[in-house]
Formats: structure tokens, C-alpha cells, sequence
């Protein structure tokens, strides 16, 4: 029973870990209405920002956020106004140009086999972090501290792209195009720079997730590829465009997958996650937050 | 120099011409009326003025300046604000936020609290809302959301495309006392109507399109007695 309790704790720590890879997705998903393939290629990426900087000084694993956050917005930013934004521009007719998946399906091969040329194909993990396998006890349960510190990032990260979403003036304009993009243009908003903002907002939460990641997991060229997929049931649980559901549907993708082996074998999880994922699209498409209409 | 001119604009969506050689001008303080059946080419004519569409001849002027080429967020920064037909409010967001997005153009962003007073004034109604999401309102107040939401850019030119669609006639009467206060104060309006009769007696001047021409213009009383209008507009 106990052990239920450990599996329970550490599946919702890591599920909002996995919440928090998808924050992004769901994000550029509500405002551009169209699906990044290369997400999972962008994680990958601010985790090798976040492993080299810490590899290379020597700081603490949790000081690379100064470098990754800034560099990863940028980096979506300019993402989306050189490679997507003339799609937008040529196909103005089209509420959810579908080349974009095509286009971003190719940043992903880019970005993956870029790495791995540049990198190599080694999982590399950062020794003697301070970070590495420590674990708090409260009696028989153990909870991996670098776990924890990655639910709060994930907590705190989505309560702060809500909090900016409701309450500035750019956050308005984001959910106002991300509503109806012609009658926000109509208000005087540049839904290309919009585009930018958001895009580059969710590329930064994307390399928050990497340095989350990186004191207890391996990083490696296609690592983006197993959070892509589980990004994409994530979102489509939680409800496209909705920052709790995200962080809710990584906790339940989380919990099925850590408490799952003790009743069964543990390729069975991942079964019973499609089976909930394929169930949800049947009685609920719009997802558990997700809105009925629009999107 | 008119306030706004349009000159022998040609406007196209994809291979269809919809406007043919249009030229029409608004003069500042003016309430002019765009009339015409569906499919005339209204709703056109102001979304190419907004910028939504670019037209493939002819040019547009506002204030001297040529904005046939500019985007839409230019064409509001320089005072031309469209209230667009069927009111596409963002319906999951609060009034007041509606309204504030509506301030969003730098001109209008460092006014906006003392516009937003003046806008609470006219529609005292959306005060009592404001915290309200906006698709939770009526018709009549979806309708005050999106001519505030208009107002909240202030515009030196403010369009409205139909603004009393699908309105009960109390309400439509309302909304039209309302496009002529809102003129009195020294907005000037260019309105798209099918209710000929109500647009035409607030208006100083009117053009009728007819597939994507004018077929008439002239002062709007006027335009009131003119037997093809009585017979194709007013049904009498």
C-alpha cells in the first residue's frame, strides 16, 4: 500500500513535468490554431542549453533558467517569424493552414539530426550534480527532490503564462486573436507579432521543462520524440488551448504510468493511457478543460 | 481633399471581382450610408478600407494619406476603426476586457481609462456587466460591446457594418440613436445598413452599390424621395 502512495506522489511530481512539456504545445496550439511538430525537437534543444551550460561552469543545475529562458524564447520567436510566418502570409484565407505541420515536421528532422551531428548519438547525463539521486524521506515514502523542484517549475510556470494571459495588456491581445484573429486585427493587434510572442512563450516554457529535466534524465539527440507523443495526448486530455488542463493531463499521464506496473505489467501502462486518451475523444472531445466551441 | 477618399478601387477575392471601379468620398463629420442588397459589395468596400483585403487598382486616402497598401493595425493607429458586421465580440472574454482590447493601438492605449468612462456613459448597461463573459450578453448588448469596443480606439472614423442585424425594432431604434450620438460628438460614420429607411434619416449623404458599383449618390433626404430607391429599397 505504501508503495501505492510513493508511486502515486512520484507520478503526479513527474506528470507535471510532462504537463510542462506540453504547456507550450497547447499554448501555440490556442493562438496559432495550428499543431508544432517541432516541439519535442525544442525541448531537446533547451536541454542540451541547459546540460552545456551547466557541463561547461559548473554552476548549479537550476542557474541555467537565466540563459535557457531568454535564449529559448528568441529562439522560437525568430522560429515562427522566418519559417512560419510566411505560410500565414501566403495562405491568409486559411483559418489552420495545414502545410504549417509540414513545415514544422521538417524543423523537427533539422533540429534532431543537427544535434546529432553536432552532439553525437551518447545519452549524456550531468555527473555529480548536486541533484543526482537525492531523495527526502518521510518515513517509507521517498520522493526524488529533483522531481519536486520540477512541480514547482511547472506550477509556478503555469500560473505565471495565466497570470500574464488575464492581466497585461499583450497577454488580452493574445487571447483575443487566439478567439477570432480577423476581429483582433480589426482592434489594431498584429496577429504576426502575437504570433511571435506566443510562439516564443511557449518555446521558453518548453526550455524551462529541459533544465527541469536535465539533473535526473538523459539527454540525447531524439529525446524530444518521447515527450512529443506524450505532449500530444497530454493536450488533447486536458483540452487544446487550456494551461491547467495541460498541467492536469501531464499528472494523469504521470500517475497511470509510475502506479500502473504495481498491478500489471508495466508495457501495459502505455496501453491504458491510449485506451484513456482514445476514451476522452469519445465522450469528451474538447478534452476535461478543454472549450466546447471554436478552436 | 476629402477626410477619407476612395478612388477607382478594383477588389477581387481570388478570381472573383466583387468591387468594379468604386470611387467615394467621406468628408470629416459627416454620417454618409453605403446601401445595397446582399451581395453588393458593402461589407467589401470596408474591409479593403480596414486593410483586410489590399484592393488590385485604385487607391485609398485617409487625411491626405494614401492606406491602400497598409495593414490593419496602421489603418486603426491612423483613426479608422470598423465595427464589423455580425459583432464578432471574443465571446470567452469579459466586457470590460472586450473593451480594453479595443484600446489596444498605442493612440488609444494612454486614454483608455478616461475612454472607457465615456463609453460607460453611452451604455450604462455595460457597467453593470463588465464582469460578464461577452457570448453570455444578448443581442442588443453584444451589439453596445462591439460599437464600445469600437469606440475604445478612438476612432476618427468609425465604420460599422450592420449594425442592427438581427436586433428587435426597439433595440435596432436604440442602436441608431446611438450611431447618431455618437456622430454628434464629433465622430465622423460611415454605416452599412439594409434598413434603408432608419440608416438614410440619421445620415447627411448616401451611396448605393449595386453589384459592386455605385449606382447613386447624394444627400441623403434626397436620396429618401428618389422613386428607384422608394420602389428597389424602402418597398414602397
Amino acid at each position: 500500500m505504501i508503495y501505492v502512495l510513493e508511486d502515486l506522489i512520484n507520478g503526479i511530481l513527474m506528470g507535471s513535468i510532462y504537463g510542462l512539456t506540453a504547456l507550450g504545445l497547447t499554448l501555440i496550439f490556442g493562438v496559432l490554431k495550428v499543431i508544432n511538430f517541432a516541439h519535442g525537437s525544442m525541448l531537446m534543444v533547451g536541454m542540451y542549453a541547459a546540460y552545456w551550460a551547466v557541463a561547461l561552469t559548473g554552476v548549479h543545475p537550476y542557474l541555467a533558467l537565466v540563459l535557457v529562458i531568454p535564449v529559448m524564447y528568441l529562439f522560437g520567436h525568430a522560429m515562427q517569424d522566418i519559417i512560419i510566418k510566411p505560410i500565414f502570409k501566403a495562405e491568409k484565407q486559411v483559418r489552420e493552414p495545414i502545410t504549417v505541420i509540414i513545415v514544422t515536421t521538417g524543423v523537427w528532422y533539422i533540429l534532431d539530426n543537427l544535434s546529432l551531428l553536432v552532439f553525437g548519438p551518447q545519452y549524456r547525463t550531468l555527473q555529480d550534480n548536486p541533484l543526482r539521486g537525492k531523495m527526502l524521506e518521510f518515513g517509507d515514502i521517498m520522493i526524488s527532490v529533483p522531481k519536486l523542484w520540477g512541480f514547482a517549475a511547472a506550477v509556478a510556470t503555469a500560473l505565471a503564462v495565466y497570470l500574464f494571459l488575464q492581466k497585461t495588456r499583450m497577454g488580452r491581445a493574445i487571447r483575443a486573436t487566439s478567439l477570432d484573429r480577423e476581429a483582433a486585427s480589426l482592434m489594431g493587434i498584429n496577429q504576426y507579432r502575437i504570433y511571435n510572442v506566443a510562439f516564443g512563450i511557449g518555446t521558453a516554457t518548453a526550455g524551462i521543462a529541459g533544465v527541469a529535466l536535465v539533473p535526473f534524465y538523459n539527454v540525447f539527440p531524439s529525446v524530444g520524440v518521447l515527450f512529443d507523443i506524450k505532449g500530444f495526448i497530454i493536450v488533447v486530455l486536458g483540452g487544446l488551448g487550456s494551461i491547467g488542463g495541460a498541467l492536469l493531463g501531464g499528472m494523469i499521464v504521470g500517475v497511470i504510468e509510475s502506479v500502473g506496473p504495481q498491478v500489471m505489467t508495466a508495457t501495459w501502462t502505455e496501453a491504458i493511457v491510449y485506451a484513456l486518451f482514445l476514451l476522452v475523444l469519445f465522450v469528451k472531445p474538447s478534452g476535461l478543460f478543454g472549450v466546447k466551441y471554436d478552436w | 481633399m476629402s477626410f477619407l477618399e476612395v478612388n477607382n478601387i478594383d477588389v477581387y477575392y481570388g478570381d472573383v471581382q466583387v468591387i468594379f471601379d468604386l470611387t467615394l468620398h467621406v468628408d470629416e463629420g459627416e454620417v454618409v450610408s453605403i446601401i445595397g442588397g446582399n451581395g453588393a459589395g458593402k461589407s467589401t468596400l470596408l474591409r479593403t478600407i480596414s486593410g483586410l483585403i489590399s484592393p488590385e487598382r485604385g487607391q485609398i486616402l485617409f487625411e491626405g494619406v494614401p492606406i491602400h497598401r497598409s495593414p490593419p493595425e496602421v489603418i486603426v493607429g491612423r483613426g479608422i476603426v470598423q465595427v464589423p458586421e455580425g459583432r464578432r465580440l471574443f465571446t470567452l472574454m469579459s466586457v470590460r476586457d472586450n473593451l480594453i482590447v479595443g484600446a489596444y493601438n498605442q493612440r488609444a492605449d494612454r486614454e483608455k481609462e478616461r475612454t472607457l468612462e465615456e463609453v460607460s456613459s453611452l451604455f450604462p448597461r455595460l457597467r453593470e456587466r463588465e464582469s460578464q463573459l461577452a457570448m453570455t450578453l444578448s443581442g442588443g448588448e453584444q451589439q453596445m460591446v462591439a460599437i464600445g469596443r469600437g469606440l475604445m480606439a478612438r476612432p476618427k472614423l468609425l465604420m460599422l457594418d450592420e449594425p442592427s442585424l438581427g436586433l428587435a425594432p426597439l433595440l435596432m431604434k436604440n442602436i441608431f440613436q446611438t450611431v447618431r450620438k455618437i456622430a454628434d460628438q464629433g465622430t465622423t460614420v460611415v454605416l452599412v445598413e439594409q434598413d434603408v429607411k432608419n440608416s438614410l434619416s440619421l445620415s447627411d449623404r448616401a451611396y448605393i452599390l449595386e453589384h459592386g458599383r455605385t449606382v447613386m449618390e447624394g444627400p441623403a433626404e434626397e436620396l429618401l424621395e428618389n422613386p428607384h430607391v422608394k420602389v428597389a429599397y424602402l418597398g414602397l
